[in-house]
């Protein structure tokens, strides 16, 4: 189960990225940020860039149009 | 001088750097939408602001201490104040134009620029405003909003730079 989750429905680029930057760089190293969205770009983005900053990427799953990313956050 | 390269876990971060030009609307947005996604993605950023750029860093409400002079009052009034007064660099039609894009942008979720501003800071990017643009347009450090961190001349742009692995003229 993630620790932290967040929503980015409805936001399109850069947005969905930023939120989610915002998000994690608040966690603690070792928590899961499960991160809901339907912006088309950002499912691939969004795990390729948090993975250069050093994240690894548990999951990716995608229902309907909207997409699930669970990152447990590893980037200092 | 100062090295700007952050470095973090022991690996040299990627670095963008942005010569903010131009003073309008479509073009700061290209500019911050870049920035913001770069900070986001952990990059190092920062945006050199010269000539009509400065005026997207200008504050709304902010006014010089001292007094200007007359060329330097002209200048400040014709000149766009802030985010609000950009215009589109095409199809602005009298201010239609550009009101039109921005309820679009409201509409399809896009973040505002000032907003974009706020996010790429929050995300550790750095906005330089350069000191030899703002003399000559008759503008004062203190007119520019709270996210700027420095006035500075070419040669910090130049080594900045230098050190980036990606730099683009807007």
């Amino acid at each position: 189960m993630a620790d932290e989750s967040i929503d980015v429905r409805g936001l399109t680029c850069p947005k969905p990225l930023v939120e989610t930057k915002k998000k994690i760089r608040k966690m603690e190293v070792g928590k899961v940020l499960e991160v809901i969205g339907d912006h088309g770009p950002s499912k691939i983005e969004i795990p390729e860039m948090l993975e250069e900053a050093g994240n690894e990427i548990m999951d990716v799953s995608e229902s309907e149009g909207v997409w699930k990313i669970t990152i447990l956050k590893k980037e200092v | 001088m100062e090295d700007y390269h952050t470095e973090k876990r022991g690996v040299t971060l990627t670095k963008l750097s942005l010569i903010m030009f131009s003073g309008e609307l479509d073009k700061a947005l290209a500019g911050f939408v870049l920035a913001s996604g770069a900070a986001a993605s952990g990059w190092d950023v920062t945006l050199f602001f010269t000539f009509w750029g400065i005026n997207i860093m200008r504050s709304e409400n902010k006014t010089a201490l001292e007094k200007k002079d007359i060329t330097s009052k002209m200048f400040g009034r014709m000149m766009p104040k802030g985010t609000e007064e950009l215009k589109l660099s095409s199809m602005h039609m009298a201010g239609i134009g550009t009101s039109l894009m921005k309820k679009r942008m409201k509409e399809k979720n896009v973040s505002t620029l000032y907003e974009m501003i706020q996010d790429a800071k929050e995300l550790g990017a750095k906005f330089l405003v350069c000191d030899m643009s703002m003399e000559i347009m008759g503008l004062k450090k203190e007119e520019f909003i709270d996210e700027v961190d420095d006035i500075v001349g070419v040669g910090t742009y130049l080594k900045e730079a230098k050190e980036s692995d990606v730099n683009l003229f807007i």
